[in-house]
């Protein structure tokens, strides 16, 4: 299982640094989610990998996993949509303003720093 | 009065100008006078117990926790040094409502110089030198104010930057020695430094201690090779020259030299650095001064020679030395403040201060001349003024230190001394003495009282402390230089000492400067004439330079290529990582879990998946349906891995990130282009293979991580023993959200909604911006759908409405004690009003919202914010959270736990945030196309009138 989740990690973190490479907007943007996807597993994993032991008390349980992981997952979750919602944002304007989809502001001069 | 507030009253007192200028200059002068000679009475308060040879102290708790304490000390020198600042402050203030002119914005001087006079007391009333640093810094931020307070004058503006840039460099050394000197000492107390000395000076870290405040106190204090910035900060109001950089600022580097004496003085170290840059400086200051035409420059050298005299006196470490040192800082901010008010008047008076364009003032300003004359006899050390005093102590200390490190000592004191002589004479003869001139800017004249008074007072001063030294001066600068040494002082002053040596070499400076001003003419031709380096100059091109190289640096690094830095951010962190994590990593603890074959195929799914969305992500459409199906599989991974709110949470975010995703690309190109060109295809090879490390080196970490035990025992044990006792829910995950950890959820929900309100400000100024002209001359690329609003979808996303809102309702009640909670019970009730937008239009949806969505997010962290607030009422700590049982009527029995309140602030903020970023999205939509409205009624459409 722990290979599993291992792969899966590599897998999405690998995707996501490619398109997060990429010279156009919405690549980046999908990269940026697919890094999320990735941080966040990661994350949860630091829990270490525990099947049928939810971290709700109760008599029947047999045992509990680490919720602490969890619960910092959670708001990581929701805070990275809020992310993803404003680096969105970013690129449709962006791309409103200038009419172009790129990222990279060395070929237009009134753009540069 | 207590000390610490004796402090506080000049910054207290800078307010009050701001606020009184608008009831006349005359009123603000008062108001700033009365702060001051408030503060002047809490000293004098205190005087008595410093007299009788206490220290007054006080201490109050900062950050205890640090070990650090607000302490306020004073003793002899303190008192000195305090009633300096708060009596020569005084003359000031008066001496510049007459000074300067209506057009100067006075209640903005007045504010500035009362903060400078705070942050001076702070210096010499601090008990604790990190405190002390602090009020340091200050001086040096208020003194570049006041030096650029003229500030359309351009060299006004380099001055101050001057004086700033070589000031708080030499404040980051002190920062640097003084921690040392800490931590040596164990303690960061002025008293317990002062009792660890003999641990310092046998400490090895002695000599880089001593360095680096040797460079802060030079600095300060104008010290070579220091010293160029203070004539440049002449570009001041004399005012301003006269207080800060005669009599108190440039006096603080001096201070910290006697302060620390007893500590660092009495190695030889201490000696060679400290004695011999101040006989080095003395020796160029005198004679520059001499050269200087202008008489605020002349004085500025004179300055910094006088400082170098007194830097020179403390080097020398021994008991005489000090105490000449202490009095003639006593002596000089006297005279010289004295003399730069003068300097001010003739200014005033003639327009310029130029000697060679003076002459003959003394039968037109009678009362200046004899103020001049005062102030320049003293400079010069003639008897019976109060220089002369120092002076002779000053040279027998020379004679003294000439037995034993060579004559030069004396030499060099004796003729820095006749230098003196001869620019004081200067300043005497060459704008007093000659004839009445006719070429004058401006006809000169005595001034009227207010200009006057203040350079009186000095001068009377000068004279008094000149003739009866003992009565006047003698007892409190015993007592100051007894606190510099820490030991019984009994030197006494006398005019008369009977014929020492030091008397002759006196007498030899006098006659020897007579001689120098009489030979000035080929003496000034020959100083012309000599090159020689410009200290001022050499500052201003290694500035330049340091400025050029950063421009350059800043344009290497930063060129606009955005996936070049994030290429460069991914490989710095690859790289940080193997050398961090990299060798072997222990053995492997905890065995592995099994795979069930319905596992392996969602683990199948999610690899394929992200391997779409590389292979695909030119087909944007495509690259977001394969996100769309990972995000899927990491839910289903959560579900597995016993971590049902995370399921819940991730497939909610889920639905709405890839509806936000797909209202953005609705305007964004369908396709990305290929690259094109040798340059594009090899980045994208390079992206590969920083993208293959990147993933590999990410899952290598996990997998290590996941096959080994903790390292240290995790804190979950006490979430979950204390969560239903101690929270009041079952649910272990929501309680640490609202209750163990609520204040971290408190600041992410403060996150979310700004976020959705930035999103909300962008969308305005696109809206407001060309992008709007673009988007309703957009045309679609895509065919559209033959029926935007299909009935079956609207039927049934009504009926849906009241369902999915009842379901958020469940999720959010039961979520204490079973999966769900405030997070996913907002977006399940978000994707519910999401569905309404979607059937049945923007407009539609609109037209029947009631609130806004800012009103939920501040509603809601607001709501959060109050139940936090509301354990203060049972004197609990912020958010601790309280609970009971509830008999509900049909329902039965049900725990209510304040969390839930706490909760119920999360889910209004999220249900806020997600629909003010989709509902701002979606408005830009609408911007772009007009039938979305079609047939349907619109009573509150402000954007279709935007269009219009």
């Amino acid at each position: 299982m722990e290979v599993l989740v291992a792969t899966a990690i590599a897998a999405m973190t690998g995707a996501g640094a490619y398109l997060v490479l990429q010279r156009e907007s919405f690549p980046v943007v999908l990269g940026l989610a697919m890094l999320s996807y990735a941080v966040n597993l990661f994350l949860f994993s630091t829990g270490r990998l525990v099947v049928g032991q939810a971290p709700v008390i109760s008599a029947q349980a047999t045992g509990y996993t680490d919720p602490l992981p969890q619960a910092l997952v959670l708001t990581a979750i929701v805070i990275s949509f809020a992310m993803t919602a404003l680096v969105v944002m970013l690129a449709l304007g962006a791309f409103l303003e200038r009419g172009r989809d790129t990222i990279d502001l060395e070929d237009d001069p009134e753009a540069r720093p | 009065m207590s000390l610490g507030l004796i402090v506080l009253l000049p910054f207290f007192g800078a307010l009050l100008p701001g606020l009184l200028v608008r009831a006349g200059r005359d009123t603000a002068a008062i108001g700033a006078g009365a702060v001051t000679l408030l503060a002047a009475i809490g000293v004098a308060l205190n005087a008595p117990e410093v007299l009788r040879g206490g220290v007054v102290s006080q201490s109050l708790p900062w950050l205890p926790q640090a070990g650090l304490m607000a302490s306020f000390r004073m003793d002899g020198l303190g008192l000195m040094f305090a009633g300096l600042i708060l009596g020569i402050g005084l003359l000031i203030i008066l001496y510049a409502r007459h000074y300067l002119t209506k057009q100067d914005p006075f209640g903005k001087f007045l504010s500035f110089l009362m903060a400078f006079q705070g942050a001076m007391l702070g210096i010499v009333l601090s008990g604790n030198v990190l405190m002390l640093l602090v009020f340091w810094e200050l001086t040096s931020l208020t003194s570049f104010l006041l030096i650029g307070y003229w500030r359309h004058l351009p060299e006004g503006r380099q001055g101050a930057r001057m004086a700033l840039g070589v000031t708080a460099s030499g404040g980051l050394a002190m920062l640097a020695g003084l921690l040392i000197l800490g931590h040596v000492a164990g303690s960061y107390e002025i008293a317990d430094i002062l009792a660890a000395g003999p641990a310092i000076r046998s400490s090895e870290l002695y000599l880089p201690a001593l360095i680096l405040i040797c460079i802060g106190a030079f600095a300060k204090s104008a010290q070579f090779p220091f010293h160029f910035w203070l004539p440049q900060a002449m570009a001041a109001p004399t005012p301003v020259s006269a207080y800060l950089h005669s009599a108190t600022m440039v006096k603080a580097g001096l201070y910290l030299l006697a302060r620390l004496w007893p500590v660092l003085s009495g190695r030889e170290e201490w000696v060679w650095l400290v004695a011999g840059t101040g006989l080095l400086t003395m020796c160029i200051g005198a004679v520059v001064a001499l050269f200087k035409d202008d008489l605020k420059g002349l004085l500025a050298y004179s300055t910094v020679s006088h400082l170098g005299l007194i830097t020179f006196l403390f080097g020398l470490g021994t008991k005489a030395a000090a105490f000449a040192g202490v009095f003639h800082i006593l002596n000089h901010a006297l005279f010289k403040a004295a003399l730069f008010l003068v300097a001010g008047i003739i200014d005033h008076a003639a327009h310029t201060r130029d000697l060679k364009r003076l002459g003959g003032l003394m039968r037109l300003m009678p009362l200046t001349f004899l103020l001049a004359g005062i102030g320049t006899l003293s400079m010069a050390g003639v008897p019976p003024f109060n220089g002369f005093l120092s002076k002779e102590l000053m040279l027998e200390a020379a004679l003294e230190a000439g037995h034993a490190f060579g004559p030069l000592i004396p030499v060099a004191a004796g003729l820095a001394a006749a230098f003196s002589v001869a620019y004081a004479g200067r300043f005497l003869i060459h704008g007093f003495f000659g004839p009445v001139r006719h070429d004058y800017p401006e006809y000169p004249h005595d001034p009227g009282p207010g200009l006057a008074i203040s350079p009186l007072v000095l001068a009377g001063l000068a004279v008094a402390v000149g003739l009866m030294p003992e009565p006047i001066a003698g007892g409190l600068v015993r007592l100051a230089s007894g606190a510099v040494t820490g030991a019984e002082i009994d030197t006494h002053i006398a005019l008369w000492h009977g014929l020492t040596p030091a008397l002759g070499v006196s007498m030899a400076a006098l006659l020897g400067g007579a001689v120098i001003l009489a030979a000035y003419r080929p003496l000034a031709r020959g100083w012309a004439a000599t090159p020689r380096p410009e200290a001022r100059l050499i500052y201003g091109q290694i500035e330049t330079g340091l400025r050029r190289g950063a421009r350059a640096l800043t344009a290497w690094l930063l060129n606009g290529a955005l996936s070049r830095y994030l290429g460069v951010f991914l490989v710095v962190t690859l790289a940080a990582g193997v050398w961090a994590l990299g060798g072997a990593p222990g053995p492997e603890t905890r065995p592995m879990l099994a795979v069930p074959p319905g596992v392996a195929v969602f683990w199948a799914l999610l690899v394929l998946g992200s391997a779409c969305v590389v292979a695909f992500h030119r087909t944007r459409v495509l690259a977001l349906v394969a996100v769309g199906i990972v995000g899927l599989m990491v839910s289903m991974a959560f579900v597995y891995l016993s971590a049902p709110d995370l399921a819940l949470t991730q497939i909610s975010v889920e639905v709405v990130t890839v509806i936000l995703m797909l209202l953005a690309l609705n305007f964004l190109p369908k396709r990305t282009p290929a690259p094109e060109g040798a340059g594009p295809r090899a980045w994208q090879m390079g992206a590969g293979v920083i993208a293959t490390l990147t993933g590999l080196g990410a899952g290598a970490l996990s997998y290590a991580l996941m096959r080994r035990d903790f390292a240290f025992e995790p804190i979950s044990d006490y979430h979950l023993a204390n969560s239903v006792p101690g929270g009041g829910g079952a649910n272990v995950v929501n309680v640490i959200l609202v209750d163990f950890r609520g204040y971290d959820t408190f600041g992410e929900i403060t996150v979310l909604g700004i976020a959705a309100l930035v999103i909300y400000a962008l969308t305005e100024s696109l809206l407001g911006g060309p992008a709007s002209r673009r988007l309703i001359a957009w045309t679609p690329d895509q065919a559209r759908a033959g029926d935007r609003h299909p009935l079956m979808m609207v039927v049934a996303s009504r009926v849906m409405m009241p369902i999915a809102v009842l379901v958020g309702v469940y999720i959010f009640l039961r979520g204490h004690n079973t999966p769900g909670g405030g997070f996913i019970a907002g977006l399940v009730m978000a994707i519910a009003l999401l569905m309404q937008y979607m059937a049945s239009g923007f407009a539609w949806a609109q037209a029947r919202q009631k609130i806004y969505y800012h009103v939920l997010i501040g509603l809601g962290v607001l709501i959060a914010g109050f139940t936090g607030i509301a354990s203060w009422a049972f004197d609990r700590p912020f958010l601790t959270s309280a609970f009971g049982h509830v008999h509900i009527p049909l329902l039965g029995d049900a725990e209510i736990a304040s969390a839930m309140a706490f909760d119920l602030g999360v889910l209004l903020t999220v249900v806020g945030s997600v629909m003010l970023a989709l509902a701002s999205l979606s408005r830009i939509a609408r911007r772009a196309g007009g039938e979305v409205l079609s047939g349907l009624p619109a009573p509150h459409d402000d954007d279709a009138e935007d269009r219009r």
